[in-house]
């Protein structure tokens, strides 16, 4: 009796820290993400290639007007499954500032599978000046540094509205329902069948926004299919051998009156 | 305190027949587990020495050989090592051709050095498998060694215009990378 | 550890070790047939988790030492490339990361455990002592490692951290510039922060050891509070607590899993994952939740400690905050003198349970003031808590010195026992 309830003080003890440490983090920000479904949500989720396609070819064609993805390499495609001569002919359609040469000269080449992804300016700098001195930001960990996560990007990229009435937006502020305090720099980037699809998929806005927060998730965490795979195996074994140290315990322990 | 060491330990001291297997079952399998759990964890640190993932893609490089004339010899790098890239003349090529292999310390012909139709372009790693140095040998200035190709100061190891070892204490020829004329002049190492 | 009347090994080759560094005798005898307490509980498990959990920062630390870059410009890459790399790289930061908040959260039932049934007593207050400067140390070493990835929480709190050191009259500045090597953080505070970084958890080893020396020479407390008064209050720690331990950190390994495999980044903050920018501060910046409760007592002083109605101030609410999140610390290292209650455990103490269970939902309520912005009703609320926090230790204690009555205890562990199993 007296055991079990120490356990029970252990076991809230640690619950309730664990339930606190993130709310009691939680950034102020009021926005109401509504929660969507995704294929890679819970303990078995994975991603959904066809979905991750789709967002890479919405990133290529929209987004990568401005935005950088830097921490990823076209060889990272594979992921996405395409296959060895895809991602060569992908990573060939940019060219790469490379040398010097034995001139000496800087020159340009047809990037290759090993090359990070182009970014589509050369310094931040240059990102602001083209963009009225808002630097787009980098977008590959914007999944994880986004409190939400594909919430917050779907909810950013479908939550653009007219302003409240009495609300002055500044030049070049728009007006986004889900943007912590509502002003965005960047203009609705989506519309309806700006995006050829190959597949039967819908081309809708909303479509773009699920598949472009799915590709940005992947990209912010690539390895998450191989994490929950091994956390499966690794809670598995973990959760047989805790029960035979059970075991082991309750016998050694066995007629000690403690 | 008083080390009173000696315990009572009569309690679990059920030392007949079943129950004395089954224990001791159960203590292997725990044992097992504790072996497994822990090598598994132990895995990972050390391979993650490994080149990592972006290492192994750089693992190949292609190089443009129509600027090298004949004679002449470059030093590309491929995975960190220096590699010899040579367009032979074609003294050289006979000299290789002309050596009796079963003269060699690491009996190798000419012809399985380099890419048939291609006997101009010598590849090469140009790390001597005696210790590790760089022979010289590369610019035309350089000492080549007593049999024209390649000289290692270090120790002083002699290799020949195809690569292979002649004299001194390297055991092995200077190793060949796996390589592929992509086109007739651009090849592409790794 | 002295070789004096050591019993022959069997196996010929220990016995050559043995004679000459009697170390499989010092491990029979410490760790063998040391006799303890038979009547632990569940919550006794948690020293050894501590061991495991410092155990696992080290090694999974000292591996991604060998992929990280110390230097502004290359840190936060460094860790991106080990994050999408570097061959189980993603699992060992993970590890390394959840890591930290499993071992405080392990060594904070530890310390709870030993305010709870009084290990911290007469004669074990040297023991409680070296367990907090541990506890001191963790915070020194888990702040820097925070700061290591680069992120934007990192660089700011790493900012507001050393600023407290500005408190400080006179030569605060200099200090800080000191910490600094620089006027502002940046690589030369990187690099120092990586090298001590790695420093302490060796320092932390060293003081553990003596932690289990100290705990080695008095004995465990035990639930009772009691001393065990002969052999049949005692069980040998092997393999009696050897096994009883193992169970607990396999359990606890369960739950840490689950969190390094399916919530990596729950306990983390999303704006770490933004590279850091000395031009940009986060509109709410918090460390992490095991910090919070002390930061919370930082920022609860927001007025300045002087002669009322009047401008003279002794101590300016900065310098107060500082003084008081310190002073909270203290107050663990001085409690084994504070109490002088003759009864361990507050299982024989009602009162003093209840005050130390408010102290806890106290110490829950600063942690949540700490994590919220030092706005309208969290102030006044973590005002009162860090007010409870002191009483606690400065008046409750002394006061129940004098006024808790003392209860009869069991005559042994061992009449406890049999009577809790008859009743």
């Amino acid at each position: 009796m007296k055991r079990l309830s120490m356990i029970k003080i252990t076991l809230s003890f640690m619950v309730l820290v664990l339930a606190f440490a993130p709310q009691a983090q939680a950034s102020e920000g009021s926005h109401d993400l509504e929660e969507q479904h995704w294929s890679f949500s819970g303990p078995f989720g994975t991603f959904d290639r066809g979905a991750l396609q789709r967002g890479f070819q919405v990133y290529t064609q929209v987004c990568a007007a401005c935005h950088s993805l830097k921490y990823l390499s076209y060889r990272n495609l594979s992921d996405l499954g395409y296959d060895e001569s895809q991602i060569k002919a992908i990573a060939a359609e940019n060219t790469a500032m490379d040398g010097p040469n034995d001139e000496g000269e800087m020159f340009e080449r047809p990037m290759r599978p090993s090359d990070a992804f182009k970014s589509p300016y050369s310094n931040d700098q240059e990102a602001r000046y083209a963009n009225n001195g808002a630097l787009p930001p980098d977008l590959s960990l914007i999944a994880k540094a986004r409190a939400g996560g594909a919430d917050y990007i779907y909810g950013i990229l479908t939550g653009y509205e007219e302003p409240p009435e009495g609300v002055v937006l500044g030049n070049g502020q728009h007006w986004n329902k889900v943007m912590p305090g509502n002003k965005i720099a960047m203009a609705a980037p989506l519309s309806d069948d700006i995006v050829g699809y190959s597949d039967e998929s819908p081309t809708t806005k909303e479509q773009y926004s699920r598949d472009v927060a799915q590709f940005l998730t992947w990209a912010a965490e690539p390895k998450m299919e191989i994490r929950k795979r091994t956390g499966i195996k690794v809670i598995l074994f973990l959760l047989v051998f805790a029960g035979i140290m059970y075991a082991v315990k309750r016998k050694i322990w066995v007629g000690v009156k403690h | 305190m008083s080390a009173d060491t000696t315990v009572d330990n009569s309690a679990t001291d059920d030392n007949h027949g079943d129950g004395e297997t089954r224990r001791d079952f159960l203590y292997l399998t725990a044992a097992a587990f504790g072996a497994v759990g822990a090598a598994s964890f132990a895995w990972p640190l050390v391979d993650q020495m490994n080149p990592a993932a972006d290492t192994l893609a750089l693992s190949s490089t292609e190089v443009d050989l129509s600027p090298i004339e004949e004679g002449q010899a470059i030093t590309v790098v491929w995975r960190g090592k220096p590699v010899f890239i040579r367009h032979r003349t074609a003294k050289e090529i006979e000299e290789a051709q002309a050596v009796d292999v079963a003269d060699l310390r690491d009996p190798e012909t000419d012809g399985d050095r380099v890419h048939e139709g291609q006997e101009k372009w010598l590849v090469m790693v140009g790390i001597c498998t005696h210790l590790g140095c760089v022979p010289l040998g590369q610019k035309n200035t350089d000492v080549k060694g007593e049999y024209d190709g390649w000289f290692c100061p270090c120790h002083g190891s002699h290799y020949d215009s195809s690569g292979r070892i002649r004299k001194g204490p390297a055991p092995k020829n200077l190793g060949v990378p796996e390589y592929s004329f992509v086109t007739d002049t651009t090849i592409k190492i790794g | 550890m002295s070789s004096g009347n050591r019993e022959k090994l069997n196996n010929p080759m220990m016995e050559w070790v043995d004679s000459r560094l009697p170390i499989f005798s010092l491990l029979q005898k410490e760790y063998g047939v040391f006799p303890t307490p038979k009547n632990f509980n569940y919550l006794w498990n948690f020293g050894a988790i501590a061991m495991v959990m410092l155990v696992m920062m080290i090694v999974t630390g000292i591996v991604l030492a060998m992929s990280y870059a110390t230097t502004t410009a290359e840190a936060f890459n460094s860790v991106e490339r080990i994050m999408r790399d570097v061959n189980h790289g993603w699992m060992l930061r993970y590890i390394h990361a959840n890591g930290s908040s499993f071992f405080f959260i392990a060594v904070y039932i530890h310390i709870f455990r030993g305010m709870y049934y009084g290990s911290y007593k007469q004669p074990r207050e040297l023991l409680w002592i070296l367990g907090v400067l541990i506890f001191l140390l963790m915070m020194a070493t888990a702040f820097m490692g925070y700061v290591l990835p680069w992120g934007q929480m990192s660089f700011w709190g790493a900012t507001v951290i050393t600023n407290l050191f500005s408190a400080i009259p006179l030569v605060g500045d200099s200090i800080v510039t000191l910490l600094w090597g620089g006027f502002s953080i940046d690589n030369p505070t990187l690099n120092r922060f990586f090298s001590l970084h790695y420093l302490f958890p060796f320092l932390i080893v060293a003081v553990v050891f003596l932690h289990v020396w100290a705990l080695h020479v008095t004995g465990s407390n035990n639930p009772l509070g009691i001393e065990p008064k002969g052999k049949q209050d005692t069980l040998p720690f092997h393999p009696y607590y050897t096994m009883k331990d193992s169970f607990g950190v396999v359990v606890f390994l369960v739950i840490f899993a689950g969190f390094t495999f399916f919530a990596p980044n729950y306990l983390g903050h999303p704006d770490n994952y933004i590279p850091a920018d000395p031009l940009v501060t986060p509109t709410h910046i918090v460390p992490e939740w095991y910090f919070l409760p002390f930061y919370a007592i930082l920022r609860a002083i927001t007025f300045d400690i002087g002669i009322p109605l009047t401008s003279i101030v002794f101590i300016p609410a900065k310098l107060g905050g500082v003084l008081m999140m310190f002073g909270s610390i203290a107050m663990l290292f001085i409690l084994p003198f504070l109490d002088k209650h003759p009864v361990r455990s507050a299982c024989f103490r009602p009162w003093y349970k209840m005050a130390l269970i408010i102290f806890v939902v106290d110490v829950f309520i600063l942690g949540i003031c700490g994590g919220k912005p030092a706005e309208g009703l969290w102030v006044p609320l973590a005002q009162f808590c860090t007010a409870y926090y002191f009483a606690f230790f400065l008046v409750i204690i002394p006061f129940l010195n004098k006024k808790e009555p003392v209860l009869a205890l069991p005559n042994s562990i061992n009449e406890a026992v049999l009577n809790k199993k008859v009743a």
